[in-house]
C-alpha cells in the first residue's frame, strides 16, 4: 500500500497513508524524499513545490495558504500555512499565524 | 444492499405517534440548585433506566425552555420527573402541563415546598420506582427506517476524520434518506468557507437563500468570538485550518439534497435530510455556540434524533442521556488504544483498504441493530452527558421548511 495518497487530483498535498518514522523515504512522481520526523496517519505533505500565498488544495478545495516556500516531499502544517478565515488555537496558549 | 440487516424493529409507541427505541425514565433539574437532589434520585437507580438532564440557569431563556420541553417528550422517554428548588424562573408549569398532554407519568416537585433535601430524594425516588412499573406496559409496535431519525456530530476530530469516519457517516446518511429515514447534521459552524457547497444543496431557491445566510451568520460570528471550532488536539491530529477541519466534517452530511434547515429542539416536518442552524441569531451574547460536543448531542436529540452518530479521530468517550450515542472512530491508532469506547472502527478504510461504501452499510447496520436495542459502547459504560445552556434564536421562516 503507498505511503502517500492524494484525495483529490486537483490537490497539491498528500496526506500520510501509514504513519510515517523520522529518516523514512517517500516516493513522489519517481523522487525519494526524507521524510524529517515522525508524521501520523493524515498528516500532509506538499507534492509540488508551493511559495508563500500560494493556496493550500486539499480535497479539491482551498484550505488555506502557504507563509513560505514549502519544498515537494515537506510537511505541510501549522508552521508553514494558515487558515485564510480564523487563526489556528494551539496549548502554547496563542494562536498561531494570527 | 443484500447484505443490509432485515430485522425486525420494534419501537415504544407515543401518543403523539413517534416511536422510540429506549424506554426511560427522565430525571429534570430545573435550575442547577436542584440539580445535587435530583442526582441523588438518579443514582438510586444505576444501572436501570434512569436518566438524568437539566438546566443550570437561574434566568429565564426561551431556547433552554423549548429544549427541556422537546427534551421530556422525546420518543425515548416514557416518564418524567421534575426537580424544581422553587423560586427559580424557569417555567416549570409550562414544562409539566407539556409532558402531562403528552400522555406520559409526571411528576412536579419543589425542594422548598417539599421539605428540603431529604424529603424531596425520599418522593422522587417513590415516583420514580411507580414510573418505572408504570412504563412498562408503554405499547411496542412495528417500527421501520422511516420511523428512524438519526444525527451527527464530531468530537476530537483529526486528519483521518475527513477521510474515513465523516465520509463514511455520509455514506450511511445517503443509505438512510433513501430508504425514507431522517437524518440531521449540524455543523455548520465550522463549515467556514463552504458556503457555496452547502447552498447548492438545497432542495428550493429559497432554501438555498436561507442556507448561505445562515451560513454567513456562522462565519461573522465565530470571527466576532475570535475562536472558531479548533481545539489543540485536532492541530497535534495532522488538521492544520479551521476551513480543513470544516471540509472533512462536511462530508458527514453525505450527498443528498437538503430538504430543509431546523434550529435546536425543531422537529423535522418530513423525512429526508436537514441541516441544523446551531448558531445563535444576533449579536453574539450568551459565548460560544456550542461550547463542548454534549451541547450539540443534547440539540440533535431535542429535534428528535433516536440515537446520535459520533465521529472521532483523538478518541472521544462521551455518550448522551435518553439517546444512544454511536462512537464512529476514525483513526486506526485510536481505535487500537481506545476499542472499548468504540462502536465502529472506520479506520479500516486506511488500513485494510475497506471501501467508504462497506463503511456505510456497517454504520447504517449498527444504526438498526441500535434501535433493536443493542447497547452502545458509551451505554454500555454508564456514560449519559447531558449540557444545556444559554441561546438566542429567531424561529425558522417558512422558506427553511419547504
Amino acid at each position: 500500500m503507498s505511503k502517500l495518497m492524494k484525495l483529490n487530483p486537483a490537490d497539491n498535498v498528500y496526506i500520510v497513508r501509514v504513519p510515517l518514522q523520522a529518516n523514512d523515504s517517500v516516493e513522489i512522481e519517481g523522487q525519494n524524499y526524507l521524510i524529517k520526523q515522525a508524521l501520523g496517519f493524515g498528516h500532509k505533505i506538499a507534492a509540488t513545490l508551493l511559495h508563500p500565498g500560494d493556496k493550500i488544495i486539499k480535497f479539491g478545495i482551498p484550505i488555506g495558504s502557504a507563509t513560505e516556500q514549502i519544498n515537494i516531499g515537506e510537511h505541510v502544517h501549522l508552521h508553514n500555512m494558515k487558515s485564510d478565515y480564523l487563526p489556528t488555537y494551539t496549548l502554547n496558549n496563542e494562536f498561531v499565524n494570527k | 444492499m443484500s447484505s443490509l440487516i432485515n430485522k425486525e424493529l420494534r419501537g415504544y409507541l407515543r401518543p403523539d405517534g413517534r416511536k422510540g427505541i429506549r424506554n426511560i425514565v427522565v430525571v429534570a433539574y430545573l435550575v442547577e440548585c436542584a440539580h445535587h437532589v435530583a442526582r441523588e434520585i438518579v443514582d438510586v437507580f444505576r444501572g436501570r433506566d434512569v436518566q438524568l438532564i437539566g438546566f443550570g440557569g437561574c434566568y429565564p431563556n426561551a431556547y433552554a425552555d423549548k429544549m427541556m420541553n422537546a427534551l421530556c417528550i422525546h420518543p425515548n422517554v416514557g416518564a418524567v420527573l421534575l426537580v424544581s428548588l422553587g423560586c427559580e424562573s424557569f417555567n416549570r408549569k409550562r414544562l409539566y402541563q407539556t409532558v402531562k398532554e403528552s400522555g406520559r407519568p409526571v411528576k412536579l416537585l419543589g425542594i422548598q415546598e417539599t421539605g428540603g433535601t431529604k424529603k424531596t430524594i425520599s418522593e422522587g425516588t417513590a415516583f420514580v420506582s411507580a414510573a418505572l412499573e408504570d412504563i412498562k406496559s408503554t405499547p411496542v409496535v412495528d417500527m421501520d427506517v422511516t420511523d428512524i431519525v438519526v444525527g451527527v456530530v464530531s468530537g476530537g476530530s483529526d486528519a483521518t476524520s475527513g477521510i474515513t469516519a465523516n465520509p463514511a457517516v455520509g455514506k450511511a446518511f445517503d443509505i438512510l434518506v433513501e430508504k425514507g429515514g431522517t437524518a440531521i447534521f449540524e455543523n455548520i459552524g465550522e463549515m467556514i468557507g463552504l458556503d457555496d457547497l452547502i447552498a447548492q444543496r438545497g432542495i428550493t431557491p429559497a432554501l438555498r437563500d436561507e442556507l448561505r445566510k445562515a451560513m454567513e451568520k456562522s462565519a461573522k460570528y465565530y470571527t466576532i468570538m475570535g475562536h472558531g471550532s479548533f481545539a489543540p488536539g485536532n492541530a497535534d491530529g495532522g488538521l492544520t485550518t479551521q476551513e480543513e477541519k470544516g471540509m472533512g466534517a462536511y462530508y458527514k452530511g453525505g450527498t443528498a439534497l437538503i430538504s430543509g434547515m431546523i434550529k435546536p429542539a425543531d422537529i423535522p416536518p418530513h423525512k429526508g435530510l436537514y441541516l441544523m442552524d446551531i448558531v445563535p441569531d444576533g449579536e453574539p451574547r450568551f459565548g460560544f455556540p456550542n461550547p463542548n460536543d454534549s451541547s450539540e448531542i443534547a440539540e440533535l436529540i431535542a429535534s428528535g434524533a433516536l440515537c446520535v452518530l459520533f465521529t472521532t479521530g483523538r478518541g472521544s468517550v462521551v455518550g448522551s442521556a435518553i439517546a444512544p450515542v454511536i462512537k464512529v472512530c476514525a483513526n486506526p491508532d485510536t481505535y487500537a488504544r481506545m476499542q472499548d469506547d468504540m462502536d465502529i472502527n472506520a479506520g479500516k478504510v486506511l488500513t485494510e483498504g475497506v471501501s467508504l461504501d462497506e463503511m456505510g452499510n456497517e454504520i447504517f447496520n449498527k444504526i438498526i441493530s441500535v434501535a433493536g436495542g443493542e447497547h452502545t459502547c458509551s451505554e454500555a459504560l454508564g456514560h449519559q452527558e447531558f449540557v444545556l445552556g444559554y441561546k438566542t434564536f429567531e424561529p425558522v421562516g417558512p422558506s427553511c421548511l419547504p
